[in-house]
């Protein structure tokens, strides 16, 4: 983590000619920046550096712009603090904030020791899973601007946010508390069952038998009635909807199998399935407790939309600059937008002329160039020169909001798998109920009691504990096998459909690619080296902050530029030695010289020109790198019978020279979300199952479209809340041993599926004659059931097929 | 046998308190963050000296 040349506080590389350094524990360690410098010092000097001990992840750079004077003071007023703080007693007031780059519990620790040194800050906790921090304060003595100032210098920038975690916490609760009275009902009624079984046997008094029974009824009631209570109200939320889902049989059976076991107890007989009640409601919970935790971890994402857009934003007023919250904000406002600062609500460009990082919102890598009259949308960052826009749209009108709630609608809709799966759950509980019927009415002529136990039995033996056991013991043992590789499961019933998956559709930005500009090739035009071309340049980029610049970034130069001017969407003019340069696009460099613009290969999205007032002295190809590992996961899908496609919104040439260089034949550039829908809708049509891997957020209402969507954790974190799976680290690996385990998965799935049903159909007729006794019919499903779990549980582990797979330790652990 | 009126009514009587403490270790928040508090043990050995007993005690 802190090599020579990277930062001890942050992890960046250290630029050359930066020599700074703070005191840790009496030990001098390098830092990158005047900012990194004061938050390391600031830590150490509160007693803090014990951050550096237990931290994971480096820490977040600090900002300096975000630490400004004013920025934070607007949180004092009233209306600014209407959603984030509430009274706590007469002098305290309680605040939710969500907090920008926690990245591991000591960043949370850091949080709160630091801010419980401030006067007037009375408790602080910080949830490094949510980011959310509650602080409780006295607005008199600290307030909120203060405390929110406090965290910005540390690099964590606090967004003020409802009490929206309150839910997610109770669920976790409540889910918790059931898990614990069905696991601790299953163990006592199953104690008491096998007394019963063995008394079946070896003869018990029935006095002993009646006892264990209404104990075991005693313990199982609040089991079914508090534990499986979440069966019964899905069950009947599902037949509301007029669908029957996976709750309803699992319902029914539940319901069947205790009115069943009380009538038989009161009739004196052994024929009591309680343990069987409590064990399915245990293995039940367990499943949905391990998919709400996902589901938690994929939701909590959700609020990064809302970091998009700014807390405060600079009006105009009668020529007067004041701060206000984003919420003050009315249809008309004239605003400023500071370079680095994010786009507070949609509006035009009414003064100045700048380029604005919109690639969250439209996929679009570059920034693109707005000038007066043109249109901005909120959330986009601007990145290169101040321009102030007069507001049109707000809140949820702007078109960020628009693509939130395309998200929601696009989640609405089921993929037609999922319903398959209930469809044959619930077929199978109908057919036992009409065999049932049919049973009860044969016997019922010739001997009334026989018929009811026959039926009974035919209810109880067929009982779907192997079956309802069969498809959740596979998906979580494949789920947790998935998360151990990386890729974590947010849907129920995307492991499912990605064992089925024909297509995977890449979008092209950040997925395939690393998202770092590198130079490819230097073409020299006229009598100077490659090398010398590439000094030159460097000198001009290290005064632009433009992502191009990046690509410079290593280049040592013996030059010094000055005077430089960056011309938005052009490039940079600037003079080495007394001489004049430009950078940028060819036109633009060969507007100094007179010389017609310098040609370039097809491929131009890539090429910018340098050159001086004589000539174009050289070309530069820039490319984004193709991920290391990306052509070896293509290959594994390939072999694994997956058809490849990139879907792009990027320029068409770099998009072809991607495909081309991984041996993608199918591929679309240039297309805005709904395009990309509208080709999955149309794979869709032609019977393909289509995974769609993506990382921005106008990725969102695609994610949701596909059969099965995989967001990378690195990428936008929204990406996330519409995706059926987060790839957990920043490699491309997981999903070829993703799509591997799917389909063990599903092979297992199958196989739990036949021998529950063989189980089944050679039990059904036995029990339908009035054969099957009771101690059979208990053991029978006792080992149906053992036999799924185990069946499922060799998912788990790793077999040399994996290993050929994954080449790779896996970045799990770095994920934090 | 007759032991087994005593020991089960026991038994079950065990297990509710257990599920009784884990429902209040649940309804205070023990099980909400699992990560922070492993880190707190390691961490607070040596705490920032601003805040002391004798200022709780004032407030």
């Amino acid at each position: 983590m802190h090599d020579a040349g990277s930062c001890f506080h942050c992890g960046e590389p250290i630029p050359r000619g930066e020599n700074r350094h703070v005191l840790i524990k009496g030990e001098p360690k390098p830092v990158c920046c005047a900012g990194c410098e004061a938050v390391a010092s600031l830590i150490s000097g509160a007693g803090l550096d014990g951050y550096y001990r237990i931290r994971t992840a480096p820490a977040p750079r600090p900002d300096d712009a975000a630490a400004g004077p004013d920025e934070w003071d607007v949180f004092d007023r009233p209306q600014a603090q209407q959603n984030c703080v509430r009274p706590f007693d007469d002098s305290r007031s309680e605040a939710t904030l969500l907090v920008e780059n926690i990245s591991c519990a000591a960043c949370a620790w850091l949080i709160e020791h630091s801010l419980r040194q401030l006067d007037g800050v009375d408790e602080v906790q910080v949830n490094p899973a949510s980011g959310r921090a509650l602080i409780r304060f006295e607005p008199a003595k600290a307030p909120l601007s203060r405390l929110m100032r406090a965290m910005a210098r540390l690099g964590y920038r606090p967004h003020p946010t409802g009490s929206g975690e309150s839910a997610a916490v109770a669920e976790r609760r409540a889910a918790l508390k059931r898990l614990a009275v069905a696991g601790f009902g299953m163990m006592q009624v199953s104690t008491f069952a096998v007394s019963v079984w063995f008394g079946a046997f070896q003869g018990i008094d029935p006095v002993y038998r009646d006892f264990m029974n209404a104990v075991s009824w005693l313990v199982s009631t609040p089991v079914l009635f508090y534990a499986g209570r979440p069966f019964f109200t899905g069950a009947l939320r599902d037949l509301r909807a007029r669908r029957i889902g996976m709750d309803v049989p699992v319902a029914l059976a539940l319901v069947l199998a205790y009115a069943a076991s009380i009538w038989n107890a009161l009739q004196g007989s052994d024929l009591v399935y309680f343990d069987s009640v409590t064990m399915f409601v245990f293995f039940l919970l367990i499943g949905r407790y391990v998919e709400m935790t996902a589901r938690h971890k994929a939701a909590h994402t959700t609020e990064a939309l809302a970091q998009l857009v700014p807390a405060t934003a600079r009006r105009l007023q009668d020529g007067v600059e004041t701060r206000v919250a984003v919420a003050e904000l009315g249809i008309g406002d004239i605003v400023a937008v500071a370079p680095g600062e994010a786009v507070p609500a949609d509006g035009v460009v009414v003064w100045g002329e700048s380029r604005l990082d919109e690639s969250m919102l439209t996929g679009e890598s570059k920034p693109q160039r707005r000038g007066v009259g043109e249109p901005v949308v909120a959330g986009s960052v601007n990145v290169s020169h101040p321009f102030r826009l007069r507001v049109e749209r707000l809140g949820q009108d702007t078109v960020l909001s628009t693509i939130g709630r395309l998200l929601d609608r696009a989640q609405a809709q089921r993929p037609r798998l999922a319903h398959a799966a209930d469809w044959i759950a619930s077929r199978f509980v109908v057919a036992v109920l009409f065999i049932a019927a049919g049973v009860y009415a044969y016997w019922w002529p010739s001997d009334p009691a026989l018929a009811f136990q026959a039926a009974l039995a035919v209810l109880v033996v067929s009982c779907p504990c192997a079956l309802g056991l069969a498809t959740p013991s596979a998906l979580v043992a494949g789920t947790d096998r998935l998360a151990q590789s990386g890729l974590l499961v947010a849907r129920a019933d995307a492991l499912e459909t990605l064992a089925k998956v024909t297509h995977v559709v890449f979008d092209k930005t950040g997925t395939l690619t690393t998202g770092a500009i590198a130079i490819d090739q230097v073409r020299p035009l006229a009598d100077v080296s490659g090398d010398e071309a590439m000094r030159l340049a460097a000198a001009l980029e290290q005064h632009s902050a433009h992502p191009i610049a990046h690509a410079f970034a290593e280049v040592d130069s013996p030059y010094h530029a000055e005077r430089v001017e960056a011309h938005a969407g052009q490039g940079l003019e600037g003079w080495i030695g007394g001489r004049r340069l430009r950078i940028g696009t060819p036109a633009f460099v060969a507007a100094i010289s007179g010389s017609p613009a310098a040609t370039v290969p097809a491929d131009e999205a890539g090429w910018i020109a340098l050159g001086d007032e004589q000539r174009t002295l050289a070309l530069f190809r820039l490319i984004d790198h193709i991920r290391p590992e990306a052509a070896a996961v293509l290959e594994t899908l390939r072999q694994l019978g997956i058809e490849l496609e990139i879907a792009s919104g990027d320029q068409a040439e770099p998009v072809a020279a991607v495909a081309e260089r991984l041996g993608i034949s199918r591929y679309a550039s240039r297309l805005t979300p709904a395009d990309k829908l509208a080709h999955i809708r149309a794979l869709q049509r032609a019977g393909a199952v289509v995974a769609v891997v993506g990382d921005g957020v106008n990725d969102a209402p695609v994610l949701a479209g596909a059969d099965v969507s995989i967001a990378l954790g690195s990428g936008t974190a929204l990406a996330q809340t519409s995706a059926a799976m987060v790839l957990l680290g920043d490699s491309l690996r997981p999903i070829a041993e993703g799509v591997a385990i799917a389909r063990r998965t599903a092979r297992v799935v199958r196989q739990n599926l036949g021998w529950a049903l063989l189980y089944n159909v050679l039990a059904l007729p036995l029990a339908a004659s009035g054969w099957l006794l009771p101690w059979m019919a208990a053991i029978g499903m006792s080992v149906s059931s053992l036999v799924v779990v185990l069946n499922a549980m060799q998912l788990n582990r790793r077999r040399p097929v994996d290993a050929a797979v994954d080449t790779q330790p896996l970045a799990i652990k770095e994920a934090c | 046998m007759e032991i087994l009126f005593i020991m089960i009514p026991l038994g079950i009587g065990l297990a509710a308190l257990a599920v009784w403490a884990f429902f209040w270790a649940v309804g205070n928040g023990q099980f909400d963050d699992l990560d922070g508090p492993a880190y707190s043990v390691l961490l607070d050995d040596d705490p920032p000296p601003t805040r002391t007993k004798a200022d709780d005690d004032e407030r």
